[in-house]
């Protein structure tokens, strides 16, 4: 058969990322179809879709470009559908004679439109977000802009007015925020609460937030700073303004504020600001060393996992003595009896015995290899993995881990953050579409050298509907090779999430321990469970 | 913040809104695109001018200018008399922003080898087009001397004009005669029947109205305009009504200066004989309307809008004399039998002027009897109307539609909304064809191009900046 290749293109017609990936995704699963993409006719897409062999394509930004290369009839058809599903997309086209709604199609006018708005919540490719920001700061909105690939200088720009103008920035790549308990981006659903959370790392709010809901606590505020807020040209600018608000805010009794590690100076400030509240802090500054900051006062806690922050946050909010942080001391020391990681192990184990200590690997797996969708969750696993010995190759290594080479492939411990930009060029993030975590989860597990296999599931709104069937075939199909190649896998895991998301965190977790997964209560007892089962 | 309730305005994926009504929250979510035609760089400086205080104070006097300006019909005159500069030149003034003569349409280019053989610089059309080539006679965009005109809107110094004076400001703006349909200069016919009518045109014509026209004492055209939306017009594409009312000014003050009466019959054959009789009229009006609101430092409301059947320009208050140009857009229309697209001149004429004045294609809605161009239903015109409110900075009072209830017509186009929205001024035009005097073809309805706005914020922010630094 001889392949063509052809595109359409749809002059001044705008669809967001989303929505042009499931129209790619619709059009490339056709019969006889090789390759089909539909973007926004940018540079970048127009040479990616050169390189894609889809040809030369002349086309503006604002030009919708359909392009597919396949057998002669599937490519018409493949145009034909793309047609198809663009006209059901397009609410603008009202039928001739009727009287179509008002377009709103700027923040002008929908300001206008309605006085009452408040927030923008912009999800805008990254080159347009800081423009789109700033129109909502100058019409008195205040911003979360989950867009990535702001400029630091625009990022600064940003965030200097609306200080001028009293204004709330989260982000720019602010994935997650709970404002009067609703969720924005990528959050899940948390009973409302006495504890605010202020973070510069999505996925960590989320693990926070989502275990102050399993301790019976809720959540007053939950702002979203951005990953780069805390670097010494921004200077925390959102960290501070998020902390002050919610220290006046009487709904919030304990603040937890979580990131990576911060500029040193950055740091400073925060913790100095911090210990001037009369609200009590939990701080988690990932890998940073509380010491450096002077330690605990009586205003100021230092956590060193996201699980533990929430669970000291619950602690200072009802009163009560702070439990010690159990992924950390088992990270180096001895399993004790009744140890809820042991104990959560062996209820896995219908023969009574702990779990890592079952998994009879054979002689030549002798690594961890994690496929993780939550940046934070790579990060923390890094951290508490390395704690516990071991040295780990990955995208975005902490110190001491080492980068990979070849990010498509695994060498020794592998813990991976498939969220990172070397895995979503085009395509979707996998907690939106988790079936390149699946693929990378078997290939991880058909690896002989493979012993423990670790992942997480993110739920919540933002995240897949069904995020894990796609994973329990991946976990059946490696369970059934590896047992024929005479090979045991341990697979562990943990659900972010709540029984109130609408994915239902017991029903996910449940179906996964039914697959012969361990499902940990946290990310970071999945990192110690794992690290400790290397043999 | 907190006490407050949360209504979220979601610019970019769809879903977001969903999750956020789904968890009982308010939202609304924009049928986004990239702004400023995809230019990241522009996309930002037009975020810098929103609500800029600055920019804000300015389109408030411009606007205000625009609506207090009072055109009144004074005087008719030739061009060289009436209009500075032109006296004694061998100058021609053209449609649209400025362009030499290699690079003219067509059309234009019949034009004033016609206008040249008509003030008697060369024996024939050819040898017009050579003394044109040569160097020796100048262009000007009409709206550089205060006049526009329609389609090719060639005004040579012997040519008759209508002198429009806007009583607030006291700044004239002025416009040709309108030919008629058929074999006519402005659609760069230039034969014997064309010469021999501009000639009667200017002698008799422009002879018997120029007395009544003083004996009228100033005509005021804003309301004549505002009946004519009532009865069927959008003084753009249809001017039967307003024709009629002209006409009806006219003829009194005509037969009271007591003309041959050959002369009197022959001038109210050829007014009641010709719709489009008062379209110069209307745009003399707007242009002065207009050029009331220019200048206004950091305004961004559009001044002018016009083509010379190569560029589509536009001028901002706020920019002063400059012109932001791209290729005009095609015309969406209908044909008359035996002509097509591919025989379409593009986009031509200063009559766009009418559109930039709240009239024409943002007045559609006042115009059933022409909906056939919009798509056909009454509904697609009051569309057309509404669109249009979401880019200017008001609506004009005088100028209601009866069809949206009376509201005023949108008024004051902002280049920040056109360049924020993608929504395009809509303008209705007619259609010349691409060669010289074959005439009109059809018409119908095109649009302002995006790039000519995204330029205009561009010098708008440049300036700001500017201002700023100094």
């Amino acid at each position: 058969m001889i392949s063509i290749r052809e595109h359409r293109i749809y002059p001044n017609r705008y669809q967001d990322s989303v929505a042009l990936m499931a129209l790619s995704a619709a059009l490339a699963k056709l019969p006889g179809i090789q390759t089909a993409s539909v973007v926004m006719g940018t540079g970048t897409n127009l040479d990616n879709l050169r390189e894609a062999g889809l040809g030369e394509v002349d086309a503006g930004p604002g030009d919708l470009v359909v392009a597919v290369l396949g057998e002669e009839q599937a490519v018409a058809r493949a145009l034909e559908l793309a047609e198809e599903l663009l006209a059901e997309q397009s609410p603008g086209d009202a039928g001739t004679g009727t009287v179509a709604a008002r377009q709103l199609r700027s923040l002008r006018q929908a300001v206008e439109e309605n006085p009452a708005h408040n927030l923008a919540l912009i999800s805008v490719p990254g080159a347009y977000a800081a423009a789109e920001a700033l129109k909502a700061l100058r019409l008195g909105l205040n911003v979360m802009i989950f867009s990535d690939n702001v400029p630091l200088d625009q990022e600064i720009e940003i965030k200097r007015f609306a200080e001028e103008q009293d204004l709330l920035v989260m982000g720019p790549d602010c994935g997650t925020a709970i404002v009067n308990g609703l969720p924005l981006g990528f959050a899940n659903v948390v009973r409302r609460g006495r504890i605010g959370v202020v973070g510069a790392s999505g996925t960590g709010m989320q693990e926070i937030t989502c275990r102050v809901h399993q301790l019976g606590e809720g959540i007053s505020q939950a702002l979203g700073t951005g990953g780069h807020d805390l670097s010494a040209q921004v200077g925390a600018v959102s960290m501070l303004r998020g902390l002050r608000a919610l220290a006046a805010d009487e709904a919030t009794d304990v603040i937890v504020l979580v990131s990576k590690p911060p500029a040193e100076t950055v740091a400073k400030s925060v913790i100095e600001e911090a210990r001037t509240l009369d609200v009590p802090v939990v701080i988690c500054f990932l890998g940073a060393d509380p010491a450096a900051f002077g330690g605990d006062t009586p205003g100021v806690h230092f956590a060193t996992t996201l699980a533990g922050s929430a669970d000291a946050a619950v602690a200072l909010a009802r009163g009560e003595a702070r439990p010690e942080d159990r992924a950390v001391a088992l990270t180096g020391g001895e399993t004790q009896p009744g140890d809820p990681v042991v104990a959560l192990a062996q209820g896995q184990d219908r023969a009574g015995e702990p779990y890592f200590d079952r998994v009879r690997f054979a002689p030549a797996q002798r690594y961890l290899r994690g496929v993780l969708t939550g940046g934070t969750f790579c990060y923390e696993t890094q951290l508490l993995a390395r704690a516990a010995g071991i040295q780990a190759a990955s995208n975005t290594p902490v110190a001491g881990n080492s980068a990979l080479g070849d990010v498509g492939t695994s060498t020794g411990h592998t813990i991976l953050d498939l969220g990172d930009d070397a895995f979503t060029q085009g395509r979707p993030h996998p907690m939106i579409d988790p079936a390149p975590r699946d693929e990378r989860l078997l290939a991880e597990a058909d690896d002989p050298a493979t012993a423990v296999v670790l992942f997480d599931v993110v739920l919540g709104y933002g995240a897949a509907d069904d995020p894990i069937s796609g994973l329990l075939d991946a976990i059946g199909q490696a369970k059934a090779r590896a047992e024929r190649e005479g090979r045991a896998l341990a697979f562990v895991g943990h659900v972010c999430g709540t029984d109130d998301d609408p994915q239902d965190r017991s029903a996910v977790v449940a179906r996964l321990r039914e697959a012969g997964a361990l499902v940990a209560e946290n990310n970071a007892q999945a990192a110690v469970i794992a690290a400790r089962m290397i043999p | 913040m907190w006490s407050e309730h949360l209504d979220v305005v979601n610019v970019g994926l769809a879903g977001f809104g969903d999750n956020i009504r789904h968890a009982g929250g308010s939202v609304t979510t924009l049928d986004w695109r990239p702004p400023a035609e995809g230019d990241p760089a522009a996309a930002l400086a037009l975020a810098r001018l929103v609500r800029h205080p600055e920019v804000e104070r300015a389109n408030q006097v411009a606007f205000e200018r625009y609506l207090s300006a009072q055109p009144v019909l004074t005087d008719v005159a030739p061009a060289g008399e009436a209009i500075p500069g032109m006296a004694g030149e061998r100058l021609i003034l053209h449609s649209g922003p400025p362009i030499a003569w290699e690079r003219m349409a067509g059309p234009v280019k019949g034009a004033i080898a016609g206008a040249i053989v008509f003030e008697g610089w060369a024996p024939d059309p050819e040898r017009a087009a050579e003394l044109a080539a040569s160097g020796a006679v100048s262009f000007s965009p009409a709206h550089h001397y205060g006049a526009v005109g329609p389609m090719a809107g060639v005004i040579s110094p012997s040519m008759p004009v209508w002198v429009v004076r806007d009583a607030t400001s006291g700044n004239l703006a002025y416009s040709n005669f309108n030919e008629g349909l058929g074999k006519v200069l402005r659609f760069g016919a230039n034969g014997p029947e064309v010469l021999d009518r501009l000639k009667w045109m200017g002698d008799e014509l422009a002879g018997a109205l120029r007395p009544a026209v003083r004996r009228l004492d100033g005509l005021e055209l804003k309301p004549l305009i505002g009946q004519a939306l009532h009865m069927g017009d959008e003084v753009h594409n249809r001017n039967a009504a307003a024709t009629g009312l002209l006409l009806k000014r006219l003829l009194p003050a005509l037969i009271a200066t007591e003309p041959a009466n050959a002369v009197l019959r022959r001038a109210a054959e050829f007014i009641t004989g010709n719709d489009h009789f008062f379209l110069n009229v209307s745009m003399a009006a707007c242009k002065a309307m207009l050029d009331a609101a220019a200048g206004v430092p950091h305004s961004s409301m559009v001044t002018a809008m016009a083509r010379n059947g190569v560029n589509f320009g536009i001028r901002v208050s706020g920019t002063g004399d400059r012109w932001f140009q791209a290729p005009a857009n095609p015309v969406d229309g209908l044909f008359f039998p035996g002509y097509g697209v591919a025989d379409a001149a593009p986009d031509l004429g200063d009559s766009a002027i009418t559109e930039t004045a709240g009239l024409g294609g943002f007045a559609m809605a006042a115009s059933p009897a022409i909906v056939k161009f919009v798509g056909g239903t009454p509904a697609d015109a009051t569309a057309h109307s509404r669109r249009m409110r979401e880019i200017t900075i008001g609506s004009n009072p005088v100028f209601t539609l009866p069809a949206l209830d009376f509201g005023a017509s949108a008024a004051g186009i902002d280049v920040r909304a056109v360049a924020d929205t993608g929504i395009q001024p809509v303008i209705n035009t007619g259609i010349a064809h691409r060669e010289a005097g074959v005439g009109q073809i059809g018409a119908g309805v095109t649009t302002a191009p995006l790039p000519c706005f995204t330029q205009a914020v561009s010098a708008l922010a440049e300036g700001l900046a500017a201002g700023e630094v100094a």
